[in-house]
Order: C-alpha cells, then sequence, then structure tokens
C-alpha cells in the first residue's frame, strides 16, 4: 500500500472531486508525522563495534516519536511539496523591494566546490588562503561597488547588517564621548529599521515624506538636534523613488553630528550607475539575496555585509581583514586589531555567510562591472515599462513620474468596485503570476509594490502588462467572483489567517490537534 | 549579458513607449556628478568563472581531503546525496518568504514539520521557523529572557563557546543590558551562579564548550532558565525554558561558517515573546488544511519598533535541509547516527592519550571532548595541518587572552572520522611532540 496517496490529515476535509483529493499532477501530501515511522531510516549507518559508552547518566531515552521515511518516499514528499511553491524559475515574481531577480546555477555550483562548501571556520588560516583570497575579493567589489572605506562581511541578513550599522554608529558616538538617543526613519521604511533601531535602545523618531513620496532635507533638519545618533533612509525608497534630497540631507546629518544609515535593500536600481559614498553615506547594509542574486530559500538565509565609511571604519566588528603591504590579516579579537581601530564587538559565531559570499562573487565576476550597471538599467527600465502600461488604469500616489526599480499603485483606482489590494493581488494566483508587495509601503492606501527586475524579456513584460490591464478591466466592471473568490486554482484556497493566529497550532502533536474547534 | 533578456532593440522601443530619450533619463534624480562606471573589470563568461573560482576553492585545505577532527560549534557530517538535490528544487531555492500562502504551501508544510521536529528533539513545546545561526539565537533568546523576566542581567556558564559569549555580550552591551560572564573551567567540574533579583537569566552550553556533559537539573532548580545545545538528554527535560541549538549538523555543509542554521524553542507560554517566524495551521476556504505565518503581530514588518526582534530573513532553505535529514534518518537513523559518534570520539581519545604527553580533560563526553598538549596548542595544531592533519581547534584561537587555556585543543569526531584517520592523527602527534 502507498502510505503517501492517503490523505491523513488532521482537521479540514478532502474535496469530494476524486477519492483522493488530488488533481492530477497537484498531489495532496500528508505530513512527515503522518507517513513516517519512527523504526524508519532512509540512511544506512554502520553499528560500530562493542565499545563503553562515556555519556554518563545523560543517555536519552528512547521514544521521542521522530519519524523516519526510506528514501523514495523522502524523495516523493519533498518533491510533491515542492510543487505547491511559486519560485522565480516558475514564473514572474514581482515582489517589490524583495528583488526576485534570475538565481544563476553558475552560483550554486561554485558554492559547492569542496574548496569553500567543505572547509572548517576554525581551521588554521594557513589552510585556508583561497577562502581569504575570496572575501578581501568580494569586499574589495563592494567597496568599490559603493565607494565605501571597508566592509564588514559578517552580517547575516539585512536585518543584521542594519544592526551592525547602528551599532558602529553607537561605537563612534561612545568614541566622542556622546550618547544619542533618536534614530529618525521615514514612514515608508521597512520595519526592521525602527525594530533595529529600537533593539539598541533608540527612540525612533518617523520623518513624514512630502507629496512626491520623498523625504524633503528640510523636513529633516527640523528633527535634527544633539540627541540624534543617525537617520536611516534607504535608497532608492519604498515607494520605487530616488531621494532627490539625498546630498542635502546628508549634509545636514553630518552639520548635525549625526550619522547617515542607508537600507541597501534597493541598491539593485543603481549598483555600477551610482556609488552611494559619494551621496553622504555613512554605512549601508547590502543584501546578497537581493543585489547580488543569491537564492531566498523560501525565506533565507541572507547575508547582509555592511559597508562603511572612513569615519565609521574604525569601529567595524570583528573578524575583518586588513590588506596592506604585508598581504592578508585576519583580525578576529579585538585585542589584534591595528592602531586606532576599535571594534565594537562580533556579531555572529563565524565569519558570516561565506556560502552566500561565494554565490554573489559568482554574480559579480559574470556580469563584470559594465555587466552590473545595465543589470541596474534593465531593472529600471522593466519597471518603468510596467507603469508606462498600467498607469492609465492603475493610480500612481506620487504622479506619472518616473520610478526607479519597482512602481508603487494604491488602490484609489479600485474605490467602489467591492474589490481590494488584497482581492485584486489573489486574483492574479489564479493568472499564473506570483503577486506583487501590497499593503507595503505603509504611507499610501493599500499598496501594490512592483519590482519586475532586470530578469524579465519585454514579451513576459507584455503579457504581464496585458495580464494586468484585464483584471483591472474586470475589476471596474464589477466582477467580483473572479476577485473575492480567488484563488481558484492554486494547491489552496484563501487561507483563513485570523483562525491560525486566534488559536495557534504550530506543531503536530499526537493525538493530532483540532482545527475543527472553535 | 547572458542572464539579461533584453536586445538592444528591445531597450530602445521601451524607452520609447515609456517616454523617454535617453536611460539616464530615468535617473534624473540620482546627482548627475555621482554617475559614474564603477573601476571594476567586465563580465566573463561561465567558464572563465569558474576557472577563477575554482583556483581559489583548491587553495584550501578541504575537510574531506584529510584527517579531520575540528569541531567547536559546526561539525563535519556525512549529508545524504537527496538532502542536497531536493533543496535544489526551483521551487524550493527560488521562492521567497510564504507571505501568499496559497501558492507557498511547499515552504509552509516543511517550516511546520521543521519546527516540530525541533520541537521534539529539543523536548520543549514549541520551536519557531529558524534563525541565523546558533550564536545569533543565543544573543536573541538572552533578549527573549529580559522581554520575559523585565530583568535586564545575563549570567554566562564559563564554557559556553567564546564567540557565543562574545555575541551575546556585544549584542548586550549595545542594549544597554548586563552580561556576567563567569571563568571557564576546561575540567568541566559544577559552576555556581550567583542568581539575583537583576538576573533574567543563566546561559548554559550543552554539551559544553570542552566537551563536557554536565546534569543541567541541578542548574535549572537553581534558575529557571538554560541554553543548551545537543542529542542527549533533552535540555527540555533538565527545565530549560528556552533551547537554541546550531542546526547545521544535519543537512548543512561546513561552509566556512556558514549559512548555518539556528534553532529555537521554547515554552507554549512564551509563544508570543520569541522572536522570528512561525508556520501554522489553519484551513481554506473550502476547509482543507493549510499552512501560514502566524503571530506575525510579534515581527517588525507589522509592530516595528515595538517588536520582539528585528529580525527577518531567517535561514529558511538551511531548516529545509535540517529537516529533510532528520526525516531521512528518523529516530532509529538519528539514535545509530549518535551512537557512531561517539564510538569514534570514544576510539580516538583513547588513541590521543596513548600518545606520550597528552592527556583527555574528558571524563565524559559526546562527539568532542579536550585535550592538553605539553606547549602551544596552537603551534601544535599548525605544525599538524603542515603534516595534513587538522587536529582540531586549540582553545587560545578563541580565547586569546587566557594563557592558561594555551595548552588545550578541542577534538572532534563524527561518523566521517575512519580508523585509518585517527592512527593518522596520533601518529603525527607523535611526531609532533617528540
Amino acid at each position: 500500500m502507498n502510505r503517501q496517496t492517503r490523505p491523513a490529515e488532521f482537521g479540514g476535509s478532502i474535496p469530494a472531486d476524486t477519492f483522493t483529493g488530488n488533481r492530477a499532477l497537484d498531489i495532496e501530501e500528508a505530513l512527515v508525522f503522518e507517513i513516517g515511522r519512527p523504526e524508519v531510516t532512509g540512511v544506512d549507518i554502520e553499528t560500530p563495534a562493542d565499545f563503553s559508552p562515556r555519556l554518563g547518566l545523560l543517555e536519552r531515552k528512547p521514544g521521542i516519536g521522530l519519524p523516519g521515511l526510506s528514501e523514495p518516499e523522502a524523495l516523493r514528499h519533498y518533491v510533491r511539496l515542492s510543487r505547491k511553491n511559486y519560485g522565480i524559475d516558475t514564473g514572474m515574481f514581482p515582489l517589490g523591494s524583495c528583488t526576485m531577480k534570475h538565481n544563476p546555477r553558475l552560483n550554486e555550483k561554485m558554492a559547492r566546490l569542496p574548496g569553500f562548501a567543505d572547509i572548517h571556520p576554525l581551521q588554521p588560516l594557513s589552510t585556508v588562503p583561497g577562502a581569504l583570497a575570496l572575501l578581501a575579493e568580494l569586499g574589495h567589489w563592494l567597496r568599490e561597488l559603493t565607494g565605501a572605506a571597508a566592509v564588514a562581511l559578517s552580517p547575516k541578513a539585512g536585518a543584521h547588517g542594519e544592526l551592525c550599522g547602528l551599532m558602529a554608529i553607537k561605537a563612534a558616538l561612545a568614541a566622542r564621548g556622546e550618547a544619542r538617543s533618536i534614530v529618525l526613519v521615514p514612514e515608508s521604511a521597512h520595519g526592521t529599521n525602527p525594530a533595529s533601531a529600537a533593539l539598541l535602545g533608540y527612540r525612533v523618531e518617523a520623518v513624514p515624506a512630502r507629496s512626491d513620496g520623498t523625504v524633503d532635507a528640510a523636513e529633516v533638519e527640523k528633527h535634527l538636534s544633539a540627541e540624534v545618533a543617525a537617520i536611516m533612509l534607504t535608497n532608492p525608497n519604498t515607494c520605487g523613488l530616488f531621494e532627490r534630497d539625498v546630498v542635502a540631507i546628508a549634509e545636514a546629518v553630518h552639520r548635525a553630528g549625526a550619522f547617515f544609515y542607508a537600507d541597501g535593500a534597493n541598491f539593485n536600481a543603481i549598483a555600477g550607475k551610482s556609488r552611494p559614498g559619494d551621496l553622504g553615506i555613512d554605512a549601508m547594509h547590502l543584501n546578497l539575496h537581493k543585489t547580488f542574486s543569491t537564492p531566498h530559500g523560501g525565506g533565507g538565509p541572507g547575508s547582509g555585509p555592511v559597508v562603511f565609511s572612513a569615519a565609521l571604519a574604525p569601529f567595524a566588528p570583528v573578524p575583518y581583514l586588513v590588506c596592506d603591504a604585508g598581504g592578508l590579516r585576519y583580525v578576529e579579537h579585538a585585542g589584534e586589531a591595528e592602531p586606532g581601530a576599535e571594534p565594537f564587538g562580533r556579531l555572529t559565531a563565524f565569519h558570516g555567510q561565506m556560502g552566500m559570499f561565494v554565490r554573489a562573487m559568482s554574480y559579480m565576476l559574470a556580469h563584470g562591472g559594465d555587466g552590473m550597471r545595465q543589470a541596474s538599467e534593465d531593472a529600471v527600465l522593466n519597471a518603468n515599462y510596467v507603469r508606462a502600461g498600467l498607469q492609465d488604469l492603475m493610480s500612481l500616489p506620487f504622479g506619472e513620474r518616473a520610478c526607479m526599480h519597482e512602481v508603487l499603485f494604491d488602490d484609489r483606482w479600485l474605490e467602489g468596485c467591492g474589490i481590494t489590494t488584497l482581492d485584486f493581488a489573489k486574483a492574479m494566483i489564479d493568472e499564473g503570476y506570483h503577486p506583487m508587495t501590497v499593503y507595503f509601503p505603509l504611507v499610501v492606501h493599500g499598496a501594490m509594490l512592483i519590482e519586475p527586475t532586470e530578469s524579465e524579456s519585454k514579451a513576459s513584460l507584455d503579457l504581464f502588462i496585458a495580464t494586468l490591464r484585464d483584471l483591472a478591466m474586470a475589476a471596474k466592471r464589477g466582477e467580483k467572483a473572479r476577485f473575492v473568490n480567488a484563488p481558484r486554482h492554486a494547491p489552496r484556497g484563501r487561507l483563513d489567517e485570523t483562525r491560525a493566529a486566534r488559536r495557534p497550532v504550530l506543531r503536530w502533536t499526537n493525538p493530532p490537534p483540532q482545527l475543527n474547534e472553535q | 549579458m547572458r542572464y539579461l533578456p533584453l536586445t538592444p532593440e528591445d531597450r530602445t522601443e521601451m524607452l520609447s513607449r515609456v517616454g523617454v530619450r535617453h536611460i539616464d533619463d530615468l535617473f534624473a534624480d540620482v546627482p548627475a556628478a555621482t554617475l559614474r562606471a564603477p573601476d571594476l573589470p567586465p563580465g566573463k563568461s561561465e567558464l572563465e568563472v569558474e576557472r577563477t573560482l575554482a583556483q581559489m576553492a583548491a587553495r584550501n585545505m578541504a575537510a574531506g581531503s584529510v584527517p579531520f577532527f575540528i569541531g567547536c560549534g559546526a561539525y563535519r557530517h556525512h549529508i545524504p546525496a537527496s538532502v542536497d538535490h531536493l533543496i535544489q528544487r526551483s521551487e524550493f531555492l527560488t521562492s521567497y518568504t510564504p507571505y501568499q500562502p496559497e501558492i507557498a504551501q511547499g515552504t509552509l508544510q516543511t517550516l511546520f514539520e521543521f519546527q516540530t521536529q525541533v520541537a521534539m528533539l529539543t523536548g520543549m513545546e514549541v520551536a519557531n521557523a529558524s534563525m541565523y545561526d546558533g550564536s545569533t539565537a543565543a544573543a536573541e533568546a538572552v533578549l527573549m529572557a529580559h522581554r520575559i523576566t523585565k530583568r535586564r542581567k545575563a549570567v554566562l556558564a564559563g564554557n559556553l563557546h567564546p564567540h557565543y559569549r562574545a555575541t551575546i555580550a556585544t549584542v548586550s552591551a549595545m542594549a544597554g543590558d548586563e552580561v556576567v560572564a563567569l571563568q571557564p573551567h576546561p575540567a568541566g567540574a559544577g559552576q555556581h551562579f550567583e542568581i539575583d533579583a537583576e538576573t533574567s537569566c543563566v546561559v548554559v552550553q550543552f554539551p559544553d564548550f570542552y566537551g563536557h556533559l554536565t546534569d543541567l537539573r541541578p542548574i535549572a532548580e537553581q534558575a529557571r532558565a538554560a541554553v543548551a545545545l545537543g542529542l542527549l538528554v533533552p535540555p527540555g527535560e533538565c527545565g530549560a525554558d528556552i533551547v537554541v541549538a546550531e542546526g547545521q549538523s544535519l543537512g548543512n555543509p561546513l561552509g566556512f561558517g556558514g549559512p548555518y542554521v539556528g534553532l529555537f524553542a521554547s515554552r507554549q507560554k512564551f509563544v508570543r515573546q520569541m522572536p522570528g517566524r512561525l508556520a501554522g495551521a489553519t484551513m481554506d476556504a473550502a476547509g482543507r488544511r493549510g499552512f501560514v505565518l502566524t503571530l506575525s503581530a510579534r515581527e517588525q514588518h507589522i509592530r516595528r519598533e515595538k517588536a520582539t526582534s528585528n529580525i527577518c530573513t531567517s535561514a529558511g532553505l538551511c531548516a529545509l535541509a535540517f529537516s529533510i535529514h532528520l526525516s531521512l534518518l528518523g529516530e532509529a537513523g538519528l539514535t545509530r547516527l549518535a551512537r557512531l559518534n561517539h564510538a569514534h570520539a570514544v576510539e580516538l581519545a583513547d588513541k590521543l592519550a596513548a600518545v606520550p604527553g597528552v592527556a583527555v580533560r574528558n571524563g565524559h563526553f559526546f562527539n568532542e571532548f579536550t585535550i592538553r598538549v605539553p606547549g602551544s596548542a596552537a603551534a601544535v595544531i599548525e605544525a599538524l595541518a603542515r603534516k595534513g592533519v587538522l587536529g582540531g581547534v586549540p582553545v587560545s584561537r578563541l580565547e586569546p587572552r587566557r594563557p592558561e587555556l594555551a595548552d588545550l585543543i578541542v577534538v572532534a569526531a563524527t561518523e566521517t572520522t575512519t580508523a585509518a584517520d585517527i592512527s593518522a592523527y596520533a601518529a603525527a602527534l607523535r611526531e609532533v611532540l617528540r
């Protein structure tokens, strides 16, 4: 009996149109706990010769119930589950501010070279000169692209990079004998910005944008004081617009003795075109999983190196590389730092996301400086092409001006249709698209943030625009069923998130949890 | 450029549709003086990139190419071929955080399975969908303990991994919290923790940095929090309130330190104070079971400065690798694997103890233990490396300011260690110490 075709579900019912609940290639898949058994294993492991254990009295008792699968069962379980996912390789994934660009498979191949994948973070440094060379090369490219003095590679993701940048700022202020208490964050910022500042004890002060969606230097000036440690500005911002006052903002911030942190989540619009260092930023994280094409993997791993201006470079965390006349020197402890350097501490046990470094390096080597520039230009062109194709039907919150790598619509155009941004997004699923980012940024109502990336062909964009136009016209005609019942063709219909939060079922248990109870 | 689908003709046509003459018209808001090409080499073909990076990789001594005994928070295990194949399925590899659950059930169900596996393994009630790695998870655990107790002092056991200690201390210092780090005690005797009205948590590692297995139950009775790591008695049974671990050992390669996967588990009553993502079960419009991200009112994208953590991206694909490997092992396989690891470590300890001048410091251990050598451990490790043996981690690499630890080496064995490796290590060590 093939146990894997029996949808042994806790809670929920099985649709009646087929006996199994399957629909051809769309096959229901039970939990591993419902199909696996603790006595089954898909890995053959030799039995050691008799020996006397030295575990003391701390040996685990059997019976925790972890299920096992044979190898064919495991393959089928995960392959079936994978088919319930939408990925970049499936189709267009225009998720704004997330940069779902093509993930080259060369990067995967390079990251798996034993000389990178099979080396230990605490091997003698004398046995890993190639790894240090890669860190040096990556650091060189990132500094050159950003016009920065130094780079900290160890942050594990964008938000970790924000923490790194703010810690360096805090350390730099402390070195001046100052303990400032406020961080300025525009309202359109990613939630990680205020969360990172708050984690370090800063009071977050919101800076409103002016009517064109960008931050006014004069408004920043009003908020600046001797208590302001830093401003955190995303540029281009999450409305898809370049902060045209950026240089004036940097000057005002520096005059006030504060630092300028840039959120580099949208660096992919300007990589190879313009260097943030030339714009006056002091620290910026780079999401290698956005601009530099390392895969998002369903929510990570990411990688968030931070570049620093000369003012912050001395405070960069360990570990870091020093490249001088004597060659490469790797500083792993504050006590080993060069004169004048005061590393603020350590962010993680080891060196950072080496696997992601190799992938990003592979991406950059493939593009070269000119290719990076072309990629940024294409990303911006594609977003503007989508804007031009939709702006007569959907509403642009800040007028018909050019955008950068992503275009933001609001929901004014849906007024009176009885259809929400969420309904519209779910209807896109039925048309074979991953929806755009919805309800973010928070500064416009019912936001729809579309980032096509440079990876889409013109033909792909033409079909996307035609599809959204068709949906938009249907919405305006009041064809509600196509929206409020969507998605109708996905592996699941709309999921009840309220139920999930009201009675959280966060793990399988035996006996199974009941989903039906109210 | 092979990754860019637009042709020059496409670009011209699209610019005209957009209504501008030149691409830089779309960059009009960027200060013109800063629009300049970076000083970087031109692009390379796939073959050239491969050649360049392969040459760099070839300069490193890969663990699999030599007798290898390094641990200290990252371990070389055999990863079944199907694990790496499955995590490279496009739909797993190239998907995003599952914010549109109807087309992300694959990721969501695997996260729900991962959370359950972690909870079972640690003996805890609930686990999240992963953190960056073990060390950052430990720092988050301390912050969580502060939130729960409304106190701001953490006491760190002396035998906590020194880099975990530094990671926690950095976050705590920057957040204005207090940390009391006790002295390392490589001989592994029990440690007394001073717990006062300001103490929010005691952080203990299991097995500890030096490989010792210390019964955590008395500590849990003394305090009400512990951080542990291991596959022995589940920390949940020892009274831990928060358990974090480095999950790299299952499914994930050494990779020079990352990406790894942080495990984070706790008690149901603390779930709303947990950092990170949580997948939960629910039903769809047709009454079918499905999964979503839930309790997101804890998270930064909803709560901004009031969130439990700033974490966004976690370690999704590494968590998947962990989960697949554990599903393949099952309880039977995991037990056998752990036993084999222990057997090899016992054999290694006995062989090294027989080398003149070497003393094994542990009575009880799992797959890792500490040896004392005459003189500088770092010099011994370098000399071994020159002989093509990666013989462990000199404690001085992580504790350079403690000369009293300079003669200690932390040594690990796993299922990948062979009898020949062990003999080669013992022989090389004998020569180096002669």
